[in-house]
């Protein structure tokens, strides 16, 4: 996936990124990460939970995300994506008729169509981002978005949108939205998977789904919580004799280490179908375990910090699908 | 703690395993199914919801469709078990059931070719009101009363919102008798007759443009048609739910989101007055990760693993020809990776105690390195369950 003409941009010098993953995987963490990554490079940047979850607030530590973006960081804002709100929004700018109609009944009716409405919904979530991308309000706008099930049927929507809709302003608006969603210098999505069999697989469907369907350009795949290396292969015997002699509590130690070798191993083929598969697609960017259970900004920063890493290394000299 | 999973299990014949995703709900689906054909005998059922294949993978299937399949003899002999029942599993073509449903619902044939010739219609059935949710539930209901089973075990779909699916039939009543859907669908020339409406229509030709309008009139209206029997399936549906007969098993991890996200489902399903047979925590770290005498040891060796190297070496523990330096590095990384590891069993612990509380039954299913790709190793998982 590379610009006509180009090379592929880098992965936070494009405008708007969609991050998806299998539920599970820390598609919350990295999007919190990325866009702290980022703000930290000066970039002003805004976070937008679009699946309404309530998590994102969590790792940032701040109270409950509102579609008013707040400022959680020098240089990152944080909004949760409402719908009803956007639509608000919407027919404020569009049609500049404030409180013409009761708005509350109307939103209602609106909600309604949604519901009936193929891509209604979606389309005023992602018509939002691109609007605050169009408008020039951030350098870059990170989407923590749906789950893979529905990440295609979100970005899919504004052409869906335009084939069912004749004319009328929304069409006319689907164009633009188009136009920022499929030029790879603006728009691109982030897939975080991890070294499991299913993660991998739903990756891998997702990647085939986003490129016939969307148009999107896929800008990088994580993958998430891999395990280190414990030991040299003369450590490993090392650490195999302990276990027959040492005492109970050194015993316990050295059954904690074979089990994480144990878990790297199951790992690693799924790791290396992943890099196979994904070839020269895209990026391939490598995340620890970071052995933690509870998010929050320290995790936000570490995570930051592997990713900022991670982009230097796959910019600078690693080549594409290369790796540990 | 009396009762076990398996006498959760007994007498009902509907479980729904919900959670939120990536904690292995249908790999757990999968594993109810497997214990109750193992143990319990009968005709079982393991319906996934989910197009990403899981079901498949785990249970070594190919493909599956909207036709329900029996898992192997083989599989099981295989695995050197041999079931009291039969384990079949099937996976949810949402597509198939939409056209299934409507075939049934349409007042005649000819409403029905209409409906499903309509342009909206594939697009509508993809996203509107949930329809994975609903068309999952409505599908367990036909299994249900088919009376081709003894257990049917349901995994629900990934939903944005846990309990979405549980409201999915009321949804779906709602829809139908909402008066923006008659709104939608009035005649074109009495749209202007009420200064009600009037704005709604205003606004929503400038919008999305009239043509576009009158394509949704028309499609709901041919669905319309459809309206007493959806209602009355939907209550169907929502009745079996809540049948003594239905039970709900909520799986996590001990990860702290997904623990937020079952106590929470627990939660609505006591709001709902549904039974909550179980909570299964899945990949549980063992408990040995948190044992104090390792810890303080890890510790020690943490801040110098020389003393205990030295000691090892001197007392032949260790190949004689080992470097001391060597040693200690390799005790120092054990140590270091136990205490990493120990700070996720500490936490795992607290949440463990809360979930706890939450349920009559609480099993545990611990982590193992490896795939759950074939019976064996969903036969495994049922041992533990059984363990609970």
């Amino acid at each position: 996936m590379v610009a006509p003409g180009g090379s592929a941009p880098g992965l936070l010098d494009r405008r708007l990124l969609f991050v998806t993953g299998k539920g599970g995987v820390g598609k919350t963490t990295v999007a919190a990460a990325l866009a702290m990554e980022a703000a930290q490079s000066g970039k002003r940047t805004l976070v937008c939970e679009a699946d309404a979850k309530g998590d994102m607030a969590d790792f940032y530590e701040t109270g409950p995300l509102t579609f008013e973006p707040r400022t959680v960081e020098d240089g990152l804002d944080a909004m949760a994506m409402q719908t009803e709100a956007s639509l608000r929004e919407y027919l404020r700018l569009q049609l500049h008729v404030p409180m013409l109609v009761r708005i509350g009944a109307l939103a209602r009716a609106f909600d309604f169509v949604a519901l009936a409405a193929p891509g209604v919904r979606e389309i005023l979530t992602v018509g939002k981002l691109a609007y605050e991308v169009r408008a020039g309000h951030y350098d870059l706008v990170v989407v923590d978005g749906p789950a893979t099930g529905h990440i295609v049927g979100q970005l899919a929507s504004p052409s869906g949108i335009r084939d069912l809709v004749q004319v009328g302003m929304i069409r006319h608006q689907t164009e633009w939205m188009l136009e920022l969603l499929h030029d790879p210098a603006v728009t691109g999505v982030v897939v975080v998977s991890a070294p499991e069999d299913m993660p991998v697989n739903e990756t891998l469907e997702l990647l085939d789904r986003l490129e016939r369907l969307t148009g999107v350009d896929l800008a990088a795949v994580v993958m998430n919580r891999v395990l280190p290396e414990l030991f040299s292969r003369r450590q490993q015997e090392i650490a195999a004799a302990l276990d027959t002699s040492g005492s109970p509590p050194l015993r316990l130690l050295v059954e904690a280490a074979d089990l994480a070798t144990r878990l790297r191993r199951s790992r690693t083929p799924h790791l290396r179908r992943l890099r196979t598969e994904l070839g020269d697609r895209a990026p391939l960017l490598y995340l620890p375990d970071l052995f933690t259970r509870v998010p929050g900004r320290r995790t936000t920063r570490l995570i930051a910090e592997a990713l900022g890493a991670e982009l230097g290394v796959v910019g600078a000299t690693r080549p594409v699908g290369g790796g540990p | 703690m009396t009762a076990t999973v398996e006498e959760v299990l007994a007498g009902r014949e509907v479980v729904v395993t919900c959670g939120s995703g990536g904690v292995g709900k249908t790999t757990m689906a999968a594993a109810l199914g497997t214990l109750a054909a193992l143990h319990m005998g009968g005709r079982v059922l393991v319906l996934t919801v989910d197009p990403a294949r899981r079901l498949a993978d785990a249970l070594g299937l190919e493909a599956l469709g909207n036709v329900s399949r029996r898992v192997p003899q083989d599989a099981f002999s295989a695995a050197g078990l041999a079931p009291r029942g039969e384990l079949w599993a099937a996976m949810l073509d949402t597509k198939a059931s939409w056209d299934d449903l409507v075939r049934v619902q349409a007042p005649d044939e000819q409403t029905a070719a209409r409906i499903l010739a309509n342009r909206m219609y594939e697009n509508i059935t993809g996203t509107f009101v949930q329809s994975h949710d609903y068309i999952a539930m409505e599908r367990l209901y036909e299994l249900h009363t088919s009376g081709d089973w003894d257990l049917l075990v349901i995994d629900t779909p990934p939903t944005r919102n846990a309990i979405d699916f549980l409201d999915a039939p009321a949804r779906m009543a709602d829809f139908f008798s909402s008066r923006f859907l008659r709104l939608l669908t009035a005649p074109a020339r009495s749209r202007f007759a009420t200064a009600a409406s009037r704005p709604f229509y205003q606004v929503a030709d400038r919008i999305l443009g009239s043509q576009f309008l009158e394509d949704i009139a028309e499609f709901f209206l041919l669905f319309q048609s459809m309206y007493d029997g959806f209602v009355e399936r939907a209550r169907a549906v929502e009745a079996l739910l809540s049948d003594r007969r239905t039970t709900f098993v909520v799986v996590s991890t001990l990860e702290a989101a997904p623990v937020r996200e079952a106590e929470f489902f627990c939660d609505e399903l006591a709001a709902r007055r549904l039974h909550l047979g179980a909570v299964v925590l899945n990949r549980v770290l063992p408990e040995w990760m948190a044992d104090p005498a390792a810890g303080v040891l890890a510790h020690e060796l943490d801040a110098d693993p020389r003393p205990m190297a030295e000691r090892l070496v001197l007392t032949d523990r260790v190949d004689a020809e080992v470097d001391v330096a060597e040693v200690a590095a390799t005790l120092d990384t054990i140590a270091d990776n136990y205490l990493r590891y120990q700070i996720v069993a500490r936490r795992e612990a607290t949440e463990r105690d809360r979930m706890a509380r939450r349920a009559d039954v609480v099993a545990r299913v611990p982590l193992v390195a490896g795939d759950i790709g074939d019976v064996a190793a969903l036969a495994a998982i049922a041992e533990e369950l059984r363990r609970g």
